[in-house]
């Protein structure tokens, strides 16, 4: 009864798959035009780019970019989140400048950024971090306003450390919130990464599609961006779906 | 030895109003005594018990445990809580919630964790999650935790209420069994005049709103001797004072 689902699902999601290169493949030919490459010449473009290294070299800048950042992102706006949720006062002062934040246009955040700090990698990470960190604000304080007190006062009568409260008390009760802010962060965070490179770096996917533009060379732009949309979906399904389901494992239906 | 003595508590309600819910508390559990609270809903039973807890502290008056006010106790002075819903964290085994109730300073062996989980019939249930256990064994655990620590005082907050009739009285063999071997101050709140009385050395009868103790009453027959008989005719006897309308 569980299989079945499965086995017909993979078909579909296959199909979908197929049909977008079939219309892909159809559009091109009617194109005949270097501003629509094949799907061929796409796949040529990323054999020729991984032999001469420079896939990889680039592929791993921007993964370290999108990693450091990330983390930078969550660490600090699940804290400024949990801090928010659970002081109103705070909150009240806070929330228009996470509004402010918010509505800064990342392309702002990024120059303002590479002005003041320089043509640095901090500078490069800190500005993607700044842009994603008022989403998992947002949404962590919304985790932590849901908090159970009854919890709270369990872990206070057998004095919990504050450690403890927080790794077994705070943190499991805002997984599903942190797991929301993870999912919707990863997908914006290597689209900021991209122009963050092509306004400040010289090496990264954000550089290689800027120089290819230049060249207008689509087929090897579509080539890079095809290879990133791939390894952020294993990101996705060999690493945070695994995760996601080993934190819910608890979430059993009562006997 | 558990005293309390508070003059007055008001809880301020978020239209404005105000409602005093204790007034001129006073009592005192005797060391490794059991004591029970029993009065009319809502009458601060429970608000009581929250504030020898440390989780209330808008009250006048003092609490101390051993001649310590509570909240400024060292560990050598443990509260422990069984509180109504068993409040086990889901995200955690059995197991895992009652270690993590003790701290690393305690001196709690696995030895005495085996002990204790065998007694409580919870062996085959270490590894479960909470959400895997039915109301009854997951009241179990919290038992489990309450006693790992070691407590000097223990409170009890209607450990046995919405369990059907046959585990409830399972539960409270348990805790008899288990508290008699593990003597601590115990403190309990309940509904049930009957359950008082099987597990208590004293009795005390609360007044409604503002609430305080109208009534002490020692249980003459030793606990061992205390069958279905012998409850009833206690039961009669409090009744015939006139407390057992006060309960209900």
């Amino acid at each position: 009864m569980t299989a079945k689902p499965n086995r017909k699902q993979f078909p579909v999601w296959l199909l979908s798959l197929a049909g977008l290169l079939v219309i892909w493949t159809v559009a091109a030919w009617l194109a005949q035009s270097r501003a629509l490459p094949s799907p061929i010449a796409v796949a040529s473009a990323i054999a020729v780019e991984a032999q001469s290294g420079e896939l990889l070299l680039h592929m791993t800048a921007t993964l370290g970019r999108v990693f450091a950042a990330f983390i930078v992102a969550m660490a600090i706006g699940s804290a400024i989140g949990i801090a928010l949720g659970r002081n109103q006062q705070l909150n009240h002062f806070f929330d228009p400048w996470v509004i402010l934040l918010l509505n800064i246009p990342a392309l702002v955040i990024i120059v303002l950024s590479f002005i003041w700090f320089g043509l640095n990698e901090a500078a490069a990470i800190g500005a993607v971090a700044v842009n994603k960190i008022p989403n998992v604000i947002v949404t962590v304080r919304e985790g932590a306003r849901a908090l159970d007190p009854a919890f709270a006062e369990m872990g206070k009568v057998f004095r919990f450390s504050r450690l403890k409260t927080l790794r077994h008390v705070v943190l499991p009760q805002l997984q599903p919130y942190i797991a929301a802010a993870t999912r919707s962060g990863i997908a914006l965070i290597w689209k900021i990464v991209l122009v963050v490179e092509l306004l400040g770096r010289s090496n990264g996917v954000g550089f290689q599609i800027h120089l290819y533009f230049q060249l207008f060379d689509v087929a090897t732009i579509l080539a890079y961006t095809l290879v990133f949309v791939a390894v952020m979906l294993l990101v996705e399904y060999l690493f945070l779906q695994p995760l996601e389901k080993h934190s819910r494992r608890w979430r059993v239906e009562r006997a | 030895m558990l005293d309390v003595n508070i003059e007055t508590m008001v809880f301020e309600s978020s239209d404005g109003g105000a409602l005093e819910a204790l007034r001129d508390l006073k009592f005192n559990c005797a060391a490794k005594s059991f004591t029970s609270i029993v009065g009319p809903s809502g009458c601060g039973k429970t608000t009581t018990l929250r504030c020898i807890l440390g989780l209330e502290s808008a009250y006048k008056g003092v609490i101390t445990i051993d001649g310590t006010p509570v909240g400024t106790q060292t560990d050598a002075v443990k509260i422990a809580a069984v509180f109504q819903e068993p409040r086990l964290l889901p995200w955690r085994t059995t197991e895992k919630n009652v270690r993590l109730a003790l701290n690393q300073s305690g001196s709690v062996t696995d030895a005495k964790l085996d002990a204790l989980f065998s007694e409580l019939g919870l062996t085959e249930h270490r590894h479960f999650f909470p959400t895997e256990l039915s109301l009854g064994l997951a009241r179990r655990v919290g038992l489990a935790r309450a006693f790992a620590v070691e407590p000097s005082v223990l409170i009890l907050d209607e450990p046995f209420v919405s369990l059907d009739d046959e585990t409830a009285g399972r539960l409270r063999r348990l805790l008899s069994s288990v508290w008699s071997a593990r003597a601590c101050t115990a403190l309990m709140v309940t509904h049930n005049i009957r359950e008082a009385i099987e597990l208590s050395d004293r009795i005390l009868f609360y007044s409604g709103t503002p609430s305080r103790i109208v009534h002490q009453y020692d249980v003459p027959v030793q606990r061992q001797h205390r069958n279905r008989a012998a409850i009833d005719t206690i039961r009669d006897e409090i009744e015939s004072l006139g407390m057992i309308g006060v309960t209900e």
